[in-house]
């Protein structure tokens, strides 16, 4: 449609006009009641009335945008003066007065419009309550029996606009306010406004904003507020002041800038009415919404449950697919319940559906939650979303919504203004897409969570612990204390402990595995001690560097006693050992929590390194401690293979946890290591060679229990194959 | 990338299933069908250890000469399979795991949405639920390797 060019006089008239009808202050959108209000006190025949609507093209949208309006006055003023409601003679009438509206009662208003004519400018202060028309009623029930749908196109334009004729009856129809019932269905032509839609289900009584014919749209406030301020023009308007035709205001030129030439009026107004969002709802419709939602729930910051809202709008009776798709179109953060935005485009969008609109394959923008990241790139030139959006910013980004795609969208009618949507919405949905996909990636799965390790209590090895402990305190060689206390490497311990296994006498072994037996708690520990290799592997390894083979057997050896011995070092109240190992077990747990998942082999070879270089400084010992911890990262693969090894190694575990048990003794004993450092270098050098015979003594018993390994690594792989043998069978 | 991608019920039937070579559907059905065995195998095994470090994601379950089938498994015993060309080598463990990261979180919005009655198909159809799901396992099925 051509830009609608205004002169000063009208400009500020029709603006004072727009604010009189802007009663919610939104300056974008009038109120449709008070539109018709004042296009009824245009005294224009009421099929003109809706020719007006209809050319303006509030009938389509629903509901007067300020350039709806603009042109709406102008025709109603081309009408009043007698011209042929067109278009082009928006522009094309020259010196057309303004329009002429005529009230009840206010004289102020016709005060408003002299001053008007006079250039003075007098912005608001519309004072004086104006009844409504008489018969107007208030709403009401449906009565929408005039659906003065009178056709639309009807080309009765002709009726010269009579000057001062009584106040036209109000319509018939008492306007019923949606917040009745009744929505009579037969003004929802194809035509109608998506605004208007009708109430599907009992209280929802939609203001028709433009469907037929004014009246549906009355209503909007049912009550006409008592503020009403009506644009009242008694006198006509002075003729002669009409100034020459000025550029359209820069409003105007917004709103009415995205009109491309067209050649059908319809195409004219649709294209400027493009701009104004179809799917946006107004403040009738938002009021309603509103106090449905608090219905449901009261507090309008709070959340709508899912369940409620899915007892809600299946009320609509609309299939459940559709309502599905309402739903994951406006449960915008999917947390699984609405927040009052969320619920306003949820109702919204089954308003438009009951009216035959299809669903948009993503959210509208004027829908949308107002977000903070959204304002910007939502707000482009002068449609924002509903300015009634609350409290949305609150609202975290989507976390995950994948369902705002930028998928194309198919308007069913609108074809040029899809282009400006799906720029708004996929500007908009590609800065949520980012925000979401970040928090997308926030709750990141377990695979990507650092393991961290969980400190086991050792109970169960507690009592072989005690076991070697007996026994070791009763050996002769072994005094883990001293001669530890010495050395500071890992090997001490471990040696210790084997060769008081052994020193025990070669009983100890058979003891230690018939301890086992006795003990079938022992098996329990086993997955701890695996899992919480870290701190004790390089006790192991130390021990290991005795021990030339087993790269994988002091990996699953020594893991396995290590942690079970300090916790029990901590039990036994000994002599120093006990005191050395509580110290050393100290250490332990807190090197357990850290260590859970190291990887066994990489610690243990590097442990070994360690020892095997660091040869007994007792100022290596913490060194050692140190480095047999740092190396110990928390992947979880080593702790899937512990798992798996634990099950196979099961049936060795408890000579394991034996051996486990004697290692851990040994090394608990290391902490001490550093503090003995002081004393004499005899007693160290002898320790040393104690040290060394324990090593051995480890390192033999590591072969054996290699061993052993073996035969039940055989074992478990012939049970397997019997188990894949059966299995087949099992899952018939 | 993924060739075939596929939630399974806990009670093992099919929640969703779809593939992107279009012939031969009914092969990568049968192939995910046999992969549950598997990964009902994987879950009693792993059930033996410790419950709670029970990973979600199952790995490589079993190649064959010309895919290679990976499983994930929540925490409700809802199955995801996924068949993958053996000829994307690039395709690594780390990205297979961020694609079933994807679907559980593509999963989770179904659940979300209180018109899907768990245990229904997800239905990607219709303009309904689902749409979003199978937008996001087409886009993991056209990603360029």
């Amino acid at each position: 449609m051509e830009g609608l060019t205004l002169s000063d006089a009208e400009q500020k008239y029709y603006s004072d006009l727009f604010s009189y009808c802007d009663i919610e202050s939104t300056k974008k959108v009038v109120v449709n009641g008070r539109v018709l209000e004042l296009f009824r006190a245009a005294q224009l025949p009421n099929d003109v009335v809706l020719q007006i609507m209809e050319l303006c093209g509030a009938t389509r949208l629903g509901y007067f945008g300020r350039s709806q309006f603009y042109i709406a006055l102008k025709l109603v003023a081309v009408a009043q003066s007698g011209f042929p409601l067109r278009v082009e003679s928006i522009n094309t009438v020259k010196d057309l007065p303004l329009p002429r509206f005529v009230a009840s009662k206010n004289e102020q208003e016709s005060r408003h419009a002299a001053s008007y004519s006079s250039d003075s400018e007098n912005q608001g202060s519309y004072s004086g309550v104006i009844p409504p028309p008489p018969g107007r009623g208030q709403v009401k029930k449906g009565s929408v029996t005039h659906d003065t749908v009178q056709p639309r196109t009807s080309a009765d334009a002709q009726e010269p606009a009579s000057p001062v004729v009584s106040p036209q009856q109000s319509p018939p129809t008492s306007p019923h306010t949606w917040r009745k019932h009744s929505r009579h269905p037969s003004g929802g032509n194809s035509e109608r406004p998506l605004a208007g839609s009708g109430p599907f289900w009992s209280p929802f009584g939609e203001a028709q904003s433009g469907s037929a014919g004014g009246d549906a749209v009355w209503s909007g406030h049912s009550p006409p507020p008592p503020q009403e301020n009506w644009v009242s023009f008694a006198d006509t308007p002075p003729t002669s002041t009409l100034l020459t035709m000025h550029p359209a205001s820069v409003q105007d030129q917004t709103t009415v800038r995205t009109v491309a030439s067209a050649t059908t009026a319809i195409e004219i107004r649709r294209q400027s009415s493009s701009y104004d969002d179809p799917w946006k709802i107004t403040d009738e419709q938002r009021q309603y919404y509103v106090n449905q939602f608090k219905t449901i729930q009261p507090d309008l910051n709070g959340f709508i449950p899912g369940s409620a809202a899915k007892e809600f709008f299946t009320k609509s009776k609309l299939p459940i697919l559709e309502l599905s798709h309402i739903w994951e179109l406006s449960d915008f953060d999917k947390d699984g319940a609405l927040t009052l935005d969320e619920f306003c485009a949820a109702f919204h969008l089954v308003v438009a559906r009951k009216n035959g609109y299809d669903l948009p394959e993503k959210l509208p923008e004027s829908l949308m939650p107002k977000l903070i990241d959204l304002e910007d790139s939502a707000d482009v030139g002068d449609q924002p979303g509903e300015v009634g959006y609350s409290g949305s910013p609150a609202e975290a980004p989507p976390s995950k919504s994948p369902s705002m795609p930028s998928l194309n969208q198919t308007w069913p009618e609108l074809n040029q203004s899809s282009e400006q949507w799906e720029t708004f919405s996929e500007r908009s949905s590609s800065s949520q897409t980012l925000t979401q996909f970040d928090s997308n990636i926030a709750p990141a799965d377990p695979d990507t969570a650092i393991v961290h390790p969980v400190p086991i209590r050792m109970t169960p090895s507690k009592i072989h612990m005690q076991e070697m402990e007996l026994k070791r305190t009763g050996s002769d060689h072994t005094n883990p204390t001293s001669p530890l206390l010495v050395k500071p490497s890992d090997l001490s311990e471990e040696n210790k402990i084997n060769s008081s296994v052994k020193f025990a006498s070669g009983n100890t072994v058979g003891q230690q595995q018939t301890g086992v037996v006795a003990h079938p708690p022992a098996v329990p520990p086993r997955p701890q001690p695996s899992q919480a290799p870290g701190p004790t592997v390089h006790r192991p390894v130390d021990a290991d560097g005795l021990m030339t083979h087993t790269s994988t057997s002091p990996q699953q050896i020594p893991e396995q006693p290590n942690f079970a011995d300090f916790s029990q070092f901590e039990v036994f109240a000994a002599s120093n050992v006990n005191e050395e190992q509580d110290d050393e077990a100290e250490k332990h747990p807190e090197v357990l929590p850290v260590e859970k998942a190291s990887d066994p082999a990489s610690s243990l070879r590097v442990a070994k390194t360690d020892s095997k270089t660091e040869e007994k400084t007792a100022a290596t010992a913490p060194a050692n401690v140190s480095k047999g911890t740092t190396p110990l990262a928390p992947p979880p693969k080593p702790v899937r293979r512990r798992l798996k090894s634990e099950d196979e190694l099961r049936p060795e575990v408890d000579e394991h946890t034996q051996k486990t048990g004697v290692l851990a003794a040994v090394l608990a004993s290391q902490p001490s290591i550093p503090r003995s450092v002081g004393k004499d270098k005899k007693a160290i050098q002898a320790s040393i060679r104690r040290n060394k015979e324990t090593n051995t003594v480890l390192a033999r018993l590591n072969s054996e229990l290699q061993q052993q390994l073996k035969d039940v690594l055989e074992e478990r792989i012939s049970l397997e194959v019997q188990l894949e043998q059966l299995r087949p069978f099992s899952h018939l | 990338m993924a060739v075939c991608v596929a939630v399974i019920a806990k009670e093992n039937y099919p929640l969703y299933i779809r593939s992107t070579p279009t012939e031969n559907e009914l092969k990568f059905h049968y192939m995910v069908h046999t992969s549950l065995d598997v990964v009902d195998e994987k879950i009693s095994a792993m059930g033996k250890a410790l419950v709670d470090q029970r990973e979600l994601y199952l790995g490589l379950l079993y190649p064959t000469e010309d895919y290679k089938v990976y499983g994930y498994v929540t925490n409700s015993k809802v199955k995801f399979v996924m068949v993958v060309d053996s000829s994307n080598t690039a395709l690594r463990d780390n990205e297979i795991r961020s694609m079933f990261r994807k679907l559980h979180n593509s999963y989770t919005d179904v659940m979300c949405n209180p018109f899907y009655n768990p245990g229904d198909r997800i239905q990607s159809r219709f303009v309904s639920l689902g749409r979003a799901f199978d937008n996001m396992v087409t886009s993991m099925m056209i990603q360029v390797c």
